[in-house]
């Protein structure tokens, strides 16, 4: 009873932030529900991860191994969990809401009839769970029943987990897997290649939106800034859609979530859609020469400003002050 | 090919969400209802699929009386013919995918094709957990499909950048999206969906499991942030950044 499996998603070969968050919230979630805390990493080869997350103060670490697992597919995976919440008796697995996580946690659930909570921002000691609808605009107190819940959790909402005094035990699991059942092939990744900090990890986040009016005033304009800040670089659904940046830059509530320490608007009219994605920012600055664009109710400090000029007033101020 | 096409009815985005002093729901008295974007897409794409290679698109919606509204829009955009489940009660997403789950042993379709979230709830799963309950593939946050006979091809959106993977049909795949931009209705097809198919089955005639696993026990209004200050130049921006905010 009480007992929390935590898939610890792997990325090119190292856990990340993602995972760190997901290993905090189920050692909380386990810690209310009086039952142990178990990372699960699963893989072709995952011994090494595996015994990397047993670091985070879980009860016990698994390394879940199965050539099918080599890459991350929802139905070789969904099979290899379910089997393993069966094995161990878990009632809860918990995941941060990544694409994997997002991908995986409802074909699981419908897997073994349990209910989900998706994106949640907070676990009560009852078990209940808070989470975000209507694009942030209403936060529902949410309650689940049966032997087993799945969770996804909002990558912004918890810290990473701290590394323990001492590293948990780690154990091999062979994945129990119908290989004859599998029918998807994984083609091929095409990663977006950026030097920057990950958008979902960086402390400080400059988003450009429709306002640059092209895909190379991003490059021209708004990237010295963002690279004098040593941000990451965001963008609004209209500068995506309008094919100034890739899409995975999209900060929005269908595109990524973000809560850095200081997030920067830069010509971003601020639909409801956009501020979902990052009003739990810690300050936010909008840039904008519109004053009454909607952006400016969510942000600390505003300045009413053309950004061709501001932008790069703004990159030389910065690099004053570094080297004052 | 048959493509099941399912499809929700939500407020429109842009209406400002209200939520009720009780803790029980939303006001929607200034509601506006559309069909959830991601769905509209879903079904541009259906329309697509079967204007290259012939087939017939089943838009189905699970709701009340109303939804027939959204039902006929689609059924307008190009839609053949449309089922809706009457049902007045909250379901769970369970409950939905294995509502649908029904449908598609009746109906057999080659693709069932359907937003990945919907814009009111925001919880990404029927999706997914449709695909588990039929033992098909899944194929989420689509932005591009592609078709060699059975064999399907989808670039997904996820975390820094694009998965390509491939599978045979029949399978499930939820829209992204920069999957397509949907068609306006048109004059002819508004004319044309009056006379379309439109059944209604009860939820209860179904035979499935509907009693809610996940209940939402209250709603509340999401913590407001404090006021902010405009400033006057570029300068006293980076000062109160660093000096006052402290995080630069």
């Amino acid at each position: 009873m009480g007992d929390v499996l935590i898939f610890a998603e792997t990325m090119l070969g190292h856990l990340p932030k993602s995972t760190l968050t997901a290993i905090n919230a189920g050692n909380d979630l386990a810690q209310k529900r009086g039952g142990k805390s178990i990372a699960v990493v699963a893989g072709d080869n995952p011994d090494a991860l595996a015994g990397e997350a047993a670091k985070y103060g879980v009860t016990k670490a698994i390394a879940l191994t199965h050539a099918s697992l080599k890459n991350y597919l929802a139905d070789a995976y969904a099979q290899a969990f379910a089997n393993l919440v069966k094995s161990t008796g878990a009632e809860y697995v918990i995941a941060t809401a990544t694409a994997a996580g997002k991908d995986l946690m409802p074909r699981l659930a419908a897997r073994l009839g349990a209910p989900m909570a998706s994106d949640i921002t907070s676990i009560n000691a009852d078990g209940t769970v808070v989470r975000p609808m209507y694009a942030g605009n209403a936060m529902a107190t949410v309650e689940m029943s049966g032997p087993v819940k799945v969770i996804s959790v909002r990558g912004t909402a918890f810290d990473a987990a701290k590394p323990a005094a001492s590293a948990a035990p780690v154990e091999k699991v062979n994945a129990e897997i119908d290989a004859g059942a599998l029918k998807t092939e994984f083609v091929s990744f095409n990663q977006t290649k950026s030097d920057r900090p990950q958008l979902t990890e960086a402390r400080i986040i400059v988003s450009g939106g429709r306002g640059l009016k092209s895909g190379d005033n991003f490059k021209t304009v708004l990237e010295p800034l963002v690279d004098e800040m040593g941000a990451a670089m965001g963008a609004s659904r209209a500068a995506v859609d309008a094919g100034f940046v890739p899409n995975d830059l999209q900060v929005g509530q269908t595109g990524k979530v973000v809560a850095p320490e200081l997030y920067v608007a830069v010509g971003i009219s601020g639909a409801i859609q956009h501020l979902a994605g990052m009003k739990d920012s810690k300050i936010i600055v909008a840039i904008n020469k519109d004053e009454e664009a909607p952006i400016f109710s969510v942000a600390d400090y505003g300045l009413v400003a053309d950004l061709f000029k501001a932008v790069p007033e703004m990159a030389a101020e910065v690099k004053k002050l570094k080297h004052a | 090919m048959k493509i099941l096409v399912p499809i929700k009815r939500v407020p429109d985005p842009a209406t400002t969400i209200r939520v009720l002093s009780d803790g029980s729901g939303i006001a929607t008295d200034n509601v506006k209802w559309v069909i959830n974007p991601f769905d509209e897409i879903a079904i541009e794409e259906a329309l697509r699929i079967k204007e290259k290679q012939s087939g017939e698109v089943v838009l189905v919606a699970i709701g009340q009386q109303t939804w027939q509204e959204q039902l006929r829009t689609g059924l307008a955009m190009g839609a053949d013919r449309a089922i809706l489940v009457r049902n007045d009660a909250a379901l769970d997403s369970l409950a939905l995918a294995r509502i649908l789950a029904k449908i598609a042993e009746n109906e057999k379709p080659d693709l069932v094709i359907l937003g990945k979230q919907a814009i009111d709830d925001d919880s990404n799963q029927v999706g997914q957990m449709l695909a588990e309950m039929l033992g098909w593939p899944q194929a989420t946050f689509a932005s591009k499909v592609e078709f060699a006979g059975t064999k399907c091809t989808v670039v997904r959106e996820v975390d820094g950048g694009l998965e390509t993977i491939a599978f045979s049909l029949p399978a499930v795949i939820t829209s992204d999206l920069r999957l397509n931009e949907p068609r306006y209705a048109s004059l002819p097809g508004i004319m044309k969906a009056r006379k379309k198919e439109l059944k209604e089955i009860p939820a209860e005639s179904l035979g499935v499991d509907l009693a809610p696993k996940l209940v939402v026990k209250n709603l509340a209004a999401p913590p407001k942030r404090q006021a902010g200050r405009k400033l006057e130049t570029v300068q006293q921006l980076v000062e109160v950044l660093h000096t006052e905010a402290k995080v630069i």
